[in-house]
């Protein structure tokens, strides 16, 4: 991705967080979650229905990246299944982590395909995707 | 000033966060040095000369720290790990002794993570309360408010004499003078202000007074805990094993050294000792009184700059240490410190351990710049320069 337009990407998110702060209710399923190196602190709420992602929201505080990754990510899992949406996890960790991934799933996340290059900003990045997955898992425990 | 003395400085880096820990002086590196390299064995066993030197080096170390701080006997001054073990000994080895259920400990809560949880962990298995004292308009502790913090509950003010994210200096003697009227103990955290300012335990009055070599040019895992002779007398070791015991045969028959030892179980941090004896020699050699008049008017130079940038809002105006902790308007301050990281400048973001403060100043995280006497004016010309420009920041911050 053209750097320009990773930035331009990564700042309108920033800017213009997608669900963040929105209200929800009884039928989100929250989740903390937490840099212990820094301060980033973010709260998730997933709505599954029939298995699928019906709606996910955030809130909290935290740098540009991790917001940004966040918002994201929301806009990317919105009306996946959940197995589509651990596929789409797994991938954006693989990229983050230098590992082989496919580009063809990750949509505007590929923003952050250059973010392994910042050692210091890499937990930024993954941040809403631990605790995507923390919800997912716990989901999936109790279908 | 005595910028060449610093090996760190040789690098390109504007290195603004010795409130976290300060750079060591090639005198300090130096010493530990020597030791593992000429003199290294171990201490208490002065059997052969270069045990008997190391012997010689630790306890010359403890008069040292004694002049530094003027307590008034060398048995009053414990090594420990740094500060924060020396909050927990106090708060375990001493108070679980005498606190009682209705008892109350009163601190702020701008007060550092490590003169707090001692005493929630006190306060969760015993019953006793932890209570603020109320600060004022500035997050200030004024003589005032502590008095009307205290309730003939009161057992212990336990307090930084100067905050790690506001920087504000306590009155610490007033305070100790009025607690001592009141049969209350005075437990300070040095950590802050044992670096930057001459301490006088006696003139101020603390029962008890801690700190951390790292942050006054030593090496890390270091620390003292000072107490008058009698409560230390008292203070229960945490730690036992060698060294510190005089004989034992059974469960029954288990004799301690005397003070200091009593409380230094197992091989002390030797080196780390050393060290900070050569950290005392070097900021006796600059002078207490000239680091502080330096920092102040450095601190001075820096907040007048920042106060001609619209976007910047500063947290501690009124504060009179090294510390500035302030906010980019509109930008997340770790962002702001890792713009600034671009350009090599080390400043701190986050809420630098003082988590109640929130609740307190109505801001979660903010930027901290903390000063030493090794900054210059070149260096806040530089930090403010890359201020300056908001726009620069926010294409930068990525």
């Amino acid at each position: 991705m053209d750097e320009n337009i990773r930035r331009e990407l990564i700042m309108e998110h920033y800017q213009n967080p997608r669900n963040k702060g929105k209200e929800i209710d009884e039928t989100y399923q929250k989740v903390n979650t937490n840099n212990a190196s820094c301060i980033d602190n973010l709260d998730i709420y997933v709505k599954v229905e029939d298995k699928k992602i019906k709606d996910i929201a955030f809130d909290g505080e935290a740098c540009a990246i991790s917001t940004a990754s966040c918002s994201m990510m929301i806009t990317n899992l919105i009306g996946k299944t959940i197995q589509e949406a651990y596929e789409y996890i797994e991938n954006f960790e693989r990229m983050v982590e230098e590992k082989p991934y496919d580009e063809n799933i990750l949509e505007s996340a590929l923003a952050f395909n250059e973010i392994y290059k910042q050692n210091n900003r890499k937990n930024c990045a993954l941040l809403p995707y631990k605790g995507i997955r923390q919800i997912l898992d716990q989901l999936k425990e109790d279908i | 000033m005595n910028r060449e003395d610093f090996p760190m400085l040789q690098k390109d880096i504007i290195y603004l966060d010795n409130g976290a820990t300060t750079l060591k002086p090639q005198s300090v590196i130096d010493a530990i040095t020597d030791y593992y390299t000429n003199y290294s064995a171990n201490a208490h066993r002065g059997d052969y000369d270069i045990s008997f030197h190391v012997d010689e080096m630790y306890e010359n170390t403890r008069e040292k720290v004694r002049k530094f701080i003027n307590a008034k006997e060398k048995e009053e001054i414990i090594f420990t790990s740094g500060d924060t073990e020396s909050l927990n000994m106090i708060a375990r080895g001493f108070f679980e002794n005498i606190i009682e259920k209705d008892d109350e400990i009163l601190i702020t809560q701008s007060e550092h993570a490590s003169n707090v949880l001692p005493w929630f962990r006190l306060s969760k298995k015993y019953g006793c309360k932890v209570k603020y004292i109320p600060l004022d308009d500035s997050h200030y502790v004024t003589l005032e408010n502590v008095k009307k913090g205290i309730t003939p509950n009161t057992r212990v003010i336990a307090l930084a004499q100067i905050t790690n994210v506001i920087g504000d200096i306590r009155p610490i003697k007033e305070i100790c003078t009025y607690a001592h009227e009141h049969n209350i103990f005075v437990v300070v955290d040095g950590a802050q202000s044992v670096a930057h300012k001459k301490t006088d335990v006696q003139d101020l009055g603390a029962d008890f007074l801690t700190f951390s070599a790292h942050k006054m040019c030593g090496p890390t895992g270091v620390g003292v805990l000072y107490g008058r002779k009698e409560f230390l007398e008292q203070l229960e070791p945490i730690n036992l094993g060698g060294g510190m015991n005089e004989s034992f045969d059974s469960v029954d028959e288990v004799y301690l050294k005397e003070l200091p030892t009593r409380l230094e179980a197992g091989t002390p941090n030797i080196a780390g000792v050393i060290g900070l004896g050569a950290a005392i020699d070097y900021l006796n050699k600059i002078g207490m009184d000239k680091i502080r008049e330096y920092e102040q008017n450095l601190r001075k130079y820096l907040v007048d700059k920042l106060l001609t940038i619209p976007h910047i809002d500063i947290i501690n105006l009124e504060s009179d240490s090294g510390i500035v902790a302030f906010n980019v308007e509109g930008i997340f301050s770790q962002d702001v410190a890792y713009y600034l990281n671009k350009y090599n400048v080390c400043i701190r973001a986050g809420n630098h351990c003082a988590k109640i403060l929130k609740k307190e100043v109505g801001v979660t995280n903010t930027c901290r710049v903390s000063l030493y006497f090794y900054n210059n004016e070149e260096e806040v010309d530089a930090l403010v320069e890359l201020l300056k420009d908001k726009e620069k920041i926010w294409k930068e911050m990525l």
